[in-house]
């Protein structure tokens, strides 16, 4: 049992979410500090700074709301967004969900995620939450209907790696950051071109500093959604390699989240729920077009996460290749065992 | 001076190591209780399940029989061994059981029949996830109490090492008892 290996995930997980919280505020503090000088609240007059730096602060003061409400209420915002419900032993199949869970919390040592259901088609899951003792994880109607047991058991197993590594603390964070930043970028824009520009200028500072960080504020509110996705992707990527050994370690049979993944890999129905923020949350992503198994650079850049084949390989490599191509004609899967 | 910070460290230390076997052998008694909970809900169980199974399944009444023995068996149990044997015992029983289920489209048809065979399901996966839980910290708790110089405080407070829960020989292994699997992919 790796329980120390959780337990250094933990710790870098506790630090990257500081440093995004702290990113977070330096960003948006820069996008109102520039935005004060586009109102013309403050300007350089002879080397001095002259005026109150109204945006800066309501844009900190922004920052720090949004972070705080993320941090508490995150899960709450991204199952809303998603339009999750909770899930009820209503059905057989939905008790087995329901004991499933319960059986990666007691192979993971961790208290019981509480569970949610997407009433959608297609076959997808995540987890969220700010700490083990508050966290979820959600399943689509899709992946009840289409997985067994074992798929199930290496599915959410994923999911529980998630939880107890605390994964799911800073992906949270990026979701409803990301989130954030876009709105706001969004209002930015309209507010320059609708209104914004120089109406408000107080006559005699429209000197050039003025005009060129009015120009940055313009690059940055642009660029800004953009970043913080590059940046949902880049942390996201590499967590799910290790989620995926996790889950072989929990349920202690590589064949169940391989069989899972094959299946997936063989689906190409994306999720129907707007999933701009939250698509790194998921186990595959829920996007349309970004599963193949592109492997450039751009491709990588632009993931949340490794190509299905890839991942598909390395569960392969732990089973050893002639057990799994076994597999392979057994479940007719079309995947190739990737590079 | 040296000789009063010498004992001073020893005392600490040795403060150290009893607490920590406290703290391990606690955590033995309460991942037992989490298999404890697990073993009687499967007993609990058994008799609803002969229940339902009555009327189908003729030839398996040998298998039958012995899960029920074995659990009047690990019921009455005098001591923890011959409580793990009884309970392989179930174990192995159980999962011929399950996996002979698929033979029976009838039973498979009874939504009842289906409930039970999750729960039992479950709960031999809870079974199989706890004991590796349990052994793991007995593992801890076992090497600490062996080993130098943890081994003298051991000695002195009378902390025994803990029993493994072993498995029943044939599920050694993975004890799987997911069905499922084995059924035709759709």
């Amino acid at each position: 049992m790796a329980a120390g290996n959780f337990r250094a995930l933990e710790a870098t997980n506790r630090r990257e979410t500081v440093v995004l919280v702290v990113a977070f505020m330096l960003l948006l503090g820069a996008l109102g500090f520039g935005l004060d000088f586009a109102a013309h609240d403050i300007a350089i007059v002879d080397g001095q700074f002259v005026g109150f730096p109204v945006l800066t602060i309501a844009a900190l003061a922004f920052a720090g709301m949004q972070s705080i409400v993320s941090y508490y209420s995150g899960a709450s915002l991204v199952l809303l967004s998603v339009h999750a419900r909770e899930l009820t032993a209503d059905t057989v199949k939905h008790q087995t969900v329901l004991d499933v869970i319960n059986e990666m919390a007691t192979a993971a040592r961790m208290p019981m995620p509480k569970p949610y259901i997407i009433d959608d088609p297609s076959p997808n899951a995540f987890a969220t939450g700010r700490d083990p003792a508050h966290s979820v994880i959600c399943v689509t109607q899709g992946l009840v209907d289409q997985m067994d047991r074992e798929e199930l058991q290496g599915v959410i197993g994923h999911e529980m790696s998630h939880v107890a590594d605390y994964d799911i603390r800073t992906m949270m964070m990026i979701a409803v950051m990301v989130g954030g930043i876009a709105m706001l970028s969004d209002f930015v824009y309209r507010w320059m071109f609708f209104g914004g520009f120089g109406a408000r200028g107080r006559g005699g500072n429209k000197n050039q500093a003025a005009a060129l960080i009015t120009i940055a504020v313009i690059i940055l509110a642009a660029l800004a959604p953009i970043f913080s996705q590059l940046l949902a992707m880049a942390v996201s990527r590499q967590r799910e390699y290790l989620a995926d050994a996790s889950s072989v370690e929990f349920t202690r049979n590589p064949r169940a989240l391989l069989r899972a993944l094959q299946h997936i890999a063989k689906i190409e129905s994306p999720l129907k729920q707007g999933t701009a923020g939250t698509g790194h949350l998921f186990i595959v992503n829920p996007r349309e077009g970004v599963r193949e198994d592109d492997e450039g650079f751009f491709a990588n850049l632009f993931s949340t996460h490794p190509p299905l084949s890839r991942r598909i390989a390395r569960l392969q490599a732990l089973l050893g290749v002639a057990d799994a191509s076994a597999l392979d004609a057994q479940a007719g899967a079309g995947t190739s065992a990737g590079s | 001076m040296v000789l009063l910070i010498v004992i001073v460290a020893i005392v600490v230390w040795a403060i150290y190591a009893y607490n920590r076997l406290v703290s391990l052998r606690n955590q033995v008694d309460n991942s037992w209780r989490q298999i404890d909970v697990q073993l009687k809900r499967r007993h609990d169980l058994i008799p609803n399940l002969v229940e339902a199974v009555k009327g189908y399944m003729q030839f398996e009444r040998d298998t039958l029989t012995q899960v029920v023995e074995a659990r009047a068996k690990a019921i009455s149990a005098p001591n923890q061994a011959s409580r793990i044997a009884a309970e392989n015992q179930i174990t192995t029983g159980l999962g011929r059981l399950l996996a002979v289920f698929e033979n029976y489209p009838q039973l498979k048809a009874d939504e009842n029949v289906l409930k039970l065979q999750e729960e039992l399901t479950t709960t031999e996966n809870q079974i199989a996830f706890a004991r590796q839980a349990y052994n793991d910290v007995v593992l801890e708790l076992n090497t600490r109490i062996q080993s130098f110089p943890t081994n003298l405080i051991a000695g002195n407070f009378g902390f025994k090492a803990a029993e493994y829960f072993k498995g029943a020989p044939e599920d050694q292994a993975v004890p799987k008892v997911d069905l499922s699997m084995t059924a035709p992919r759709a």
